[in-house]
C-alpha cells in the first residue's frame, strides 16, 4: 500500500471505506433513533420528537419478558447441547482414525451449509412423523443442529493444533481418562469452546427460520419482533428491545474477542481458530 | 503388524537401547511397554508382573516423549509436579519435589516459566524431570535427543548416562542413531522390519554382528561375499569387516584399486576395489594424497573378519 511513498490511502479509497461502514451501520443507528421517537404508528423521518417513555413501556410489557426469557433459555440449552456433542465429535474425529471419518466430518458441518428453510422443513416433517408435539424442546433440537457445527469447528481446529502426545503424557504420569480431560484437555481447549459457545449462543438467539418451523405456540425474541412489525402497536417498543439486544450482545462478543486474542492465552499462535 | 516375535529381557538397572531404522518397530515396542498400545499376542512383564491390558496410568513406567509433550498451559513446576498432583501429594511437598528434580536436571529456578519460554534443550530436561520425579522403575525415552543440535546432544548423552548411573533406574531408550546407542547403552537391541535382529553389548553388536543387516546398520561395516570369505578363511559364509580395521601397507596383503576418497575430519575414507569386491576403508591421513585409479596394497588382521553364519538379514 505504501510502496509509492505516499502518506496515506487515496481519497477515493477513504470515501469508499467510509461509505461501506455507513452502509453497514447506519440502519443500526436508525433503530436506536426510532427507539426514542414520539410517534408510534409509522416510522416517520425525521422523528417528530424524542421521548424516553418507550423504555418504561417496554419494561412493563410481559410479552417482551416472556419472549426474552424463552430466547435465553433456548440459546443456553442449545449451546450446552452443542458444547457437549460438538466437543465429543471433534475429539473423535481429530484423535482417532477410523473408516468414514471424513464423511462424518462433512456430515457434521453440512447443517450450517444447508439453507435454514431446508433444515426447518426437514425437522418439521421428522417431528410430525415421529408424533413429537412442537414445544420448547423441538426449538432446542432445531437450534442444536447448527450450534453443534460452530462448536465442532472451533474445537476441531484446537484439537488439531494440540499435540496428541499430551494426552498420552498425562496417562503416563498416572492420570486416568477423567483426570486427563479435567487437567490437560479442558484447559487446552477452553478458549476455543468459549468462542464456539458464544457464537452458538448468538446464532441461536437471533434464529428465525428454523424456529418458525419447529416452534409450537412459543415466540422467541426474533419471532416476537417479526409479529410486532406486522401488528402496529407501540412500534418503538420493538426498537427498544432491538437496542438492548445489541448492547447486551456486544459485551460477550467483545469479551470473546479479547479472550481469544491475547490475555490469558495458552499458546502464542492460536489466534486464528474461529469458524 | 508392527512388531513380530520380539523376545528380549531387559535387566534391572540397565541402560538398554532399541536401535533401528525408522519403521523398524522400536517405537512400537516402547509404546507396548508404556501401555499406549496393547499386544495382540504374547506377553509383557515389568518386574515379573504381567502388564498386558494394564492401562498406562497403572504402570510404574514413565516416558520422555520425542516431542517432550510438556503441558503448554502449566508452568514448569506444575509440569514436573503433575504426576505427584495426580497421586494426591500435598502442594508444598510436590513443589519441593519438583524443585529438587529441576535441580537434578540442572534447571534450578526455572519453575515459574512456561514451556514456551524454554529452549529445546531445556524442554527436554523438564520432560526428564517430569518423568523422574515419579521415581519410576523403568524410564522410557523415545528418541530423546533427536531434536537437539549436535553439541547439545553430546552433552546430553553424557548427562543421561551419569543420571542413569546415579539413580540406578532401568533406562530403555529408542534411537535410530547407532553412535548414540553404542556410546550410551549397556546393551543394544537392533531392530529391523519389526524383528529383533541381535541383542548384545555395544562391543558384541559392533564387532560380532550376526547378520548382514546388523553389520551394515551398526557402523556401516563391509559385508564380504561368501566366495571372497572362502578364499580368505576356507569357510563359505558372509563376513563383516570393519572399515577402520583395513590398513594401507607397503607390501603383502591384497592389491586394491582406489575408486574414490573423501575427507571426513578424523580420518580419510577410501572406496576400494579388490578384484570384484568393493570395500570402504577408514584410514588415517598419513596415507597421503590418494586419488581415484591409484593402485595400493591393503591388509587386515585375520581376527577382523567376522563370520556371520549364513545369509541372514
Amino acid at each position: 500500500m505504501r510502496s509509492d511513498g505516499a502518506t496515506g490511502a487515496p481519497v477515493a479509497l477513504k470515501v469508499g471505506a467510509g461509505a461501506g461502514l455507513l452502509f453497514m451501520h447506519l440502519p443500526v443507528l436508525l433503530i436506536f433513533v426510532y427507539a426514542f421517537t414520539t410517534e408510534d404508528r409509522t416510522y416517520q423521518w425525521p422523528p417528530p420528537g424524542f421521548t424516553l417513555k418507550w423504555l418504561a413501556v417496554t419494561w412493563n410489557r410481559p410479552d417482551v419478558w416472556e419472549a426474552l426469557q424463552l430466547s435465553v433459555k433456548v440459546a443456553s440449552i442449545s449451546t450446552v447441547v452443542a458444547l457437549v456433542l460438538g466437543t465429543l465429535c471433534a475429539a473423535a474425529v481429530s484423535r482417532t482414525a477410523f473408516f468414514g471419518r471424513e464423511v462424518i466430518s462433512l456430515l457434521v458441518i453440512l447443517p450450517i451449509a444447508l439453507p435454514g428453510i431446508i433444515t426447518g422443513i426437514a425437522l418439521r416433517s421428522a417431528f410430525n412423523l415421529a408424533d413429537i408435539p412442537f414445544s420448547f424442546w423441538t426449538i432446542v433440537l432445531g437450534h442444536a443442529t447448527f450450534c453443534v457445527v460452530v462448536v465442532y469447528n472451533n474445537a476441531v481446529a484446537r484439537f488439531r493444533r494440540t499435540a496428541g502426545s499430551l494426552v498420552e503424557a498425562s496417562m503416563d504420569l498416572g492420570a486416568n481418562g477423567f483426570q486427563t480431560f479435567r487437567y490437560v484437555v479442558l484447559p487446552n481447549i477452553a478458549t476455543a469452546l468459549l468462542a464456539g459457545g458464544m457464537l452458538a449462543f448468538a446464532l441461536s438467539f437471533d434464529e428465525v427460520i428454523v424456529t418458525t418451523f419447529t416452534a409450537g405456540q412459543q415466540a422467541t425474541l426474533p419471532i416476537w419482533m417479526l409479529e410486532e412489525l406486522v401488528r402496529p402497536r407501540q412500534r418503538p417498543v420493538t426498537n427498544v428491545v432491538a437496542m438492548v439486544v445489541v448492547l447486551v450482545t456486544f459485551v460477550p462478543i467483545l469479551a470473546a474477542y479479547y479472550l481469544t486474542q491475547g490475555g490469558g492465552s495458552l499458546r502464542p499462535e492460536r489466534q486464528s481458530d474461529r469458524v | 503388524m508392527a512388531v513380530d516375535r520380539v523376545d528380549m529381557a531387559v535387566e534391572e538397572g540397565e541402560f538398554f537401547a532399541m536401535l533401528g531404522p525408522s519403521g523398524s518397530g522400536k517405537t512400537t515396542c516402547l509404546r507396548l511397554i508404556a501401555g499406549f498400545e496393547q499386544p495382540s499376542e504374547g506377553a509383557i512383564e515389568i518386574f515379573g508382573e504381567a502388564v498386558a491390558g494394564v492401562p498406562p496410568y497403572r504402570r510404574q513406567v514413565n516416558t520422555v516423549f520425542q516431542d517432550y509433550a510438556l503441558f503448554p498451559h502449566l508452568s514448569v513446576t506444575d509440569n514436573v509436579a503433575y504426576g505427584l498432583m495426580i497421586k494426591g501429594v500435598a502442594k508444598s511437598e510436590r513443589v519441593q519435589a519438583a524443585e529438587e528434580a529441576l535441580e537434578m536436571v540442572r534447571l534450578p529456578g526455572y519453575g515459574s516459566r512456561k514451556p514456551s519460554q524454554l529452549s529445546g534443550g531445556q524442554r527436554q530436561r523438564v520432560a526428564l524431570a517430569r518423568a523422574l520425579v515419579n521415581k519410576p522403575k523403568v524410564l522410557l525415552l523415545d528418541e530423546p535427543l533427536g531434536a537437539l543440535d549436535l553439541k547439545l546432544r553430546e552433552d546430553m548423552q553424557e548427562e543421561l548416562k551419569a543420571l542413569q548411573r546415579a539413580l540406578g533406574i532401568t533406562f530403555i531408550f529408542v534411537t535410530h542413531d547407532q553412535g548414540e546407542a553404542l556410546s550410551m547403552a549397556d546393551r543394544v537391541a537392533v531392530f529391523n522390519e519389526g524383528r529383533v535382529m541381535q541383542v548384545g553389548t555395544p562391543r558384541e553388536v559392533y564387532h560380532k554382528p550376526n547378520t548382514e543387516f546388523v553389520a551394515g546398520f551398526v557402523g556401516s561395516s563391509n559385508v564380504l561375499p561368501e566366495t571372497f570369505v572362502e578364499k580368505l578363511t576356507g569357510t563359505a559364509a558372509l563376513a563383516s569387516l570393519r572399515p577402520e580395521t583395513i590398513k594401507v601397507v607397503k607390501k603383502g596383503g591384497h592389491e586394491a584399486e582406489v575408486l574414490g576418497t573423501s575427507f571426513t575430519g578424523a580420518a580419510t575414507k577410501l572406496v576400494l576395489r579388490l578384484g570384484d569386491v568393493q570395500l570402504n576403508a577408514l584410514v588415517d591421513h598419513e596415507v597421503g594424497d590418494l586419488k581415484a585409479g591409484d593402485k595400493i596394497r591393503v591388509n587386515w588382521t585375520p581376527g577382523s573378519v567376522h563370520l556371520m553364519g549364513g545369509a541372514g538379514g
